[in-house]
């Protein structure tokens, strides 16, 4: 199993390590967890940062997530990295969005471990 | 008739108080391991240590608080986290994201809100010694759960 590099963007601290601890309970061999508190962080962490997996919050101050998963494509670390949105919006519309901007996966808020493994194992295809 | 009038109207004929209810005890279930059920406000006082709010706009305007007192506050950021709590700024990301995801999951599951209610970030405020008044002036519902025995307050007040 080839250890995982995360990236986890979220206002809020305290989800930060819920995310990480659920991905560290799902069977996620992390070896780095980088975290940003919105997507402008987000976009300069990537630009210092190789990663695997992007899990990232929609209602951000400064950046949301949705305009994150826009503009990270420029970055050259990006590039066939895939985006989870984890978040609170949870309509239809809001998923649809997120999709059409690039991001491979969508867990609603509040979400259990299994939810996150379901979601995001098959992203890493060999890698776990 | 404009469409926040529509959601005050519709709180009190789709009888959301229950929706409101389960959308609390979910988010204390899933993400604080803790079964908490609805008691009679009357009963319980609360003193707010911390409360924090998040305003919601579009089809549905309002704000939504969740106030306890700081022990209880702490014991609810340490079941999200475990025993790594340690600050005060924790204790309020905590309870910021309790309110945070009790407002989504109470409008995720009303019918026909897709995409038209938008929250805010959070606001939390630590100290007991002020007084919140909404402009919203609309419907009320009120929801008191215990928490380990103590009372956590949520209050989702309608713009008219």
């Amino acid at each position: 199993m080839d250890k995982i590099r995360a990236l986890i963007v979220d206002d809020s601290s305290v989800m930060r390590k819920i995310i990480e601890r659920s991905l560290r309970q799902a069977g996620i061999d992390l070896e780095n967890v980088v975290e940003a508190g919105n997507g402008a962080e987000a976009l300069a962490a990537l630009r210092e940062n190789r990663v695997d997996l992007i899990l990232c919050d929609i209602n951000m101050p400064v950046m949301d997530g949705l305009e994150f998963v826009r503009q990270m494509g420029a970055v050259e670390n990006a590039k066939g990295v895939p985006v989870v949105m984890i978040t609170t919006e949870g309509s239809e519309s809001h998923v649809v969005e997120a999709i059409s901007c690039g991001a491979r996966g969508y867990i609603r808020k509040p979400f259990t471990p299994d939810q996150v493994k379901e979601h995001v194992v098959p992203l890493l295809g060999k890698k776990v | 008739m404009s469409v926040d009038t529509s959601a005050a109207v519709r709180s009190r004929e789709e009888n959301w108080q229950p929706i409101l209810e389960l959308a609390v005890e979910e988010v204390f279930e899933i993400m604080v391991g803790s079964r908490v059920k609805p008691a009679p406000r009357s009963e319980h006082k609360t003193s707010a240590g911390f409360t924090a709010m998040i305003g919601l706009a579009g089809s549905l305007c309002g704000v939504l608080a969740v106030g306890c007192d700081a022990q209880t506050a702490k014991q609810i950021a340490k079941g999200m986290l475990g025993d790594i709590v340690t600050s005060e700024e924790q204790v309020s990301d905590a309870l910021g994201e309790i309110c945070n995801m009790v407002a989504g999951n109470f409008k995720n599951k009303l019918t026909g809100m897709d995409g038209r209610c938008l929250l805010s970030v959070p606001t939390v405020i630590s100290g007991g010694q002020y007084q919140l008044r909404s402009l919203a002036g609309g419907d009320l519902l009120d929801v008191c759960v215990l928490f380990e025995g103590a009372p956590v307050a949520v209050r989702l007040e309608l713009h008219s």
